[in-house]
């Protein structure tokens, strides 16, 4: 049996829960109906009150998680640089702020933390004292462009390495294993105006593997293109696969993966992300933690459908389900050959 | 990656008094996935009919009370919460223009980890029925 959790991020409903439709006890009860247990957070998104939570609030939090059977797996912390017009934070300021985090979590009796991917390693470093004494995880979330073998991802590995510290690492978001350019993207530019043949163009570039900056300059300069088909270009400069067999390199630096994924088939299969190759490769280097179902495909429909993320995040899980299993026969027939 | 929801056509409604109008009010979302502080909301601009009207002429509330954008940019005790209604307050005497007319609002957002400002766009097709005036 494999040691890989399953999970839901509450980003996933945003759609619903902006409109009102969805609260996050609603969000948590769906979660758990597809026995994906374990609960990532965005207290900015999910706490109106933040970050002024009274014990009572988080008390009630606990409760309804426990209700529910689920449990707490991430929080997904921000970092308001910007915060002032005039100046960037200070470096103090900025390690104060990463602490009141680490304190929430630490008071939410949560273990994981995902820190955006601009957070300086060395700021991190700076924090390493609070989260291990808060016994937290601080995992820097490694979301495209950016890959597990970037030079600016190394960064944080090699401060985790140089400290000796199991509560700094990383934390990847899937959307790096892009295999297939996703149809509900190209779908989206054509009802915006790309042309067809463009948009093919753009596919198959994307299929071949062809650097971004090359077809982007085809698209604009060459084919004069319009602006959706431009646009559509662009999205390849964030459209990386990056090789899912890297996963068992990097796995002792990371506890948790946000489960990215645009849009999901109707037989429950993925068409753009690798699903089938990472399941694989976490199955196969024995890695413990959980998949934390990330949606982003709202944002891509909207315009001509009703979304439905609940759908969307069931279907996902029908596949973690089936991919976990096929992994586990796969390598525990390798064991007894 | 909300933008088509960030003004409610329905709620626009005249401000001050019912025979003169000082100007009209209409509520809005953040078009964005999680709450922000009002410090980084660094432009709310109103155009009408494809026509901009003064950044001074914009008003802010959340709740606790109207603050204008140049308030707005030292405020670093309130947030704009996730999917909450806020208030948008523009002085224009004699109310929103009798008829159907475009309403525009442009968030320009400044958003930490994003190498350039983020900006939300949404446009309704209005037309003020409400002849009721409400009192700030």
């Amino acid at each position: 049996m494999s040691k890989i959790s399953r999970g839901v991020s509450l980003y996933s409903f945003q759609e619903e829960m902006f409109l009102g439709q969805m609260g996050v006890e609603d969000c948590v009860a769906f979660a758990a109906s597809i026995g994906a247990n374990g609960i990532e957070i965005l207290p900015e998104q999910n706490m109106p009150g933040f970050p002024n939570l009274s014990d009572a609030e988080i008390a009630a939090w606990k409760d309804m998680l426990a209700r529910h059977g689920c449990h707490f797996t991430a929080y997904d912390m921000f970092l308001d640089t910007k915060v002032r017009k005039d100046r960037l934070m200070t470096d103090a300021e900025q390690i104060a702020s990463i602490r009141r985090d680490l304190v929430l979590c630490n008071r939410l009796g949560i273990k994981n933390m995902r820190v955006l991917v601009f957070v300086r390693p060395d700021i991190l470093a700076r924090c390493v004292p609070y989260a291990e004494e808060l016994d937290v995880h601080m995992g820097v979330e490694v979301h495209a462009p950016w890959h597990l073998e970037h030079a600016w991802i190394l960064r944080t590995i090699e401060e985790a390495a140089r400290l000796g510290t199991r509560h700094l690492g990383i934390l990847p978001d899937m959307g790096i294993f892009m295999k297939h350019y996703p149809p509900a993207f190209r779908a989206r530019f054509e009802r915006q105006g790309a042309r067809p043949e463009v948009a093919q163009f753009i596919v198959d570039s994307h299929e071949a593997k062809i650097m971004a900056e090359y077809t982007i300059y085809e698209v604009a300069v060459k084919m004069q293109g319009n602006k959706a088909e431009v646009a559509m270009a662009e999205t390849l400069r964030h459209a990386p696969y990056a090789n899912p067999k890297r996963l068992g390199d990097y796995a002792p630096y990371f506890r948790h993966i946000q489960a990215k994924f645009y849009e999901m088939n109707e037989d429950c299969t993925d068409p753009a992300i690798a699903y089938d190759e990472v399941i694989n490769e976490l199955v196969r280097c024995g890695w413990e933690g959980t998949l934390s179902s990330e949606y982003e495909g709202n944002r891509w429909i909207q315009d001509v459908h009703e979304v439905d993320s609940r759908e969307q995040v069931r279907r996902q899980h029908v596949m973690f389900e089936r991919l976990i299993a096929a992994a586990e026969a796969r390598h525990d027939a390798l064991e007894v050959a | 990656m909300f933008d088509k929801y960030i003004i409610d056509a329905a709620s626009v409604r005249n401000i001050g008094p019912a025979d003169a109008p000082t100007g009209f009010a209409f509520t809005s979302k953040l078009g964005y996935y999680r709450g922000l502080g009002l410090s980084m909301i660094e432009e709310l601009t109103v155009a009408i009919d494809g026509e901009p009207l003064q950044r001074s002429a914009i008003r802010f509330d959340e709740g606790p009370g109207p603050l204008t954008l140049d308030e707005m940019e030292t405020t670093y005790d309130r947030r704009w919460a996730f999917g909450a209604q806020a208030t948008i307050l523009v002085d224009y005497p004699g109310g929103f223009p009798a008829g159907e007319h475009r309403l525009s609002l442009q968030q320009k957002l400044r958003v930490s980890y994003m190498p350039f400002p983020s900006f939300n766009n949404d446009e309704k097709l209005v037309t003020c029925t409400d002849a009721a005036a409400l009192t700030e």
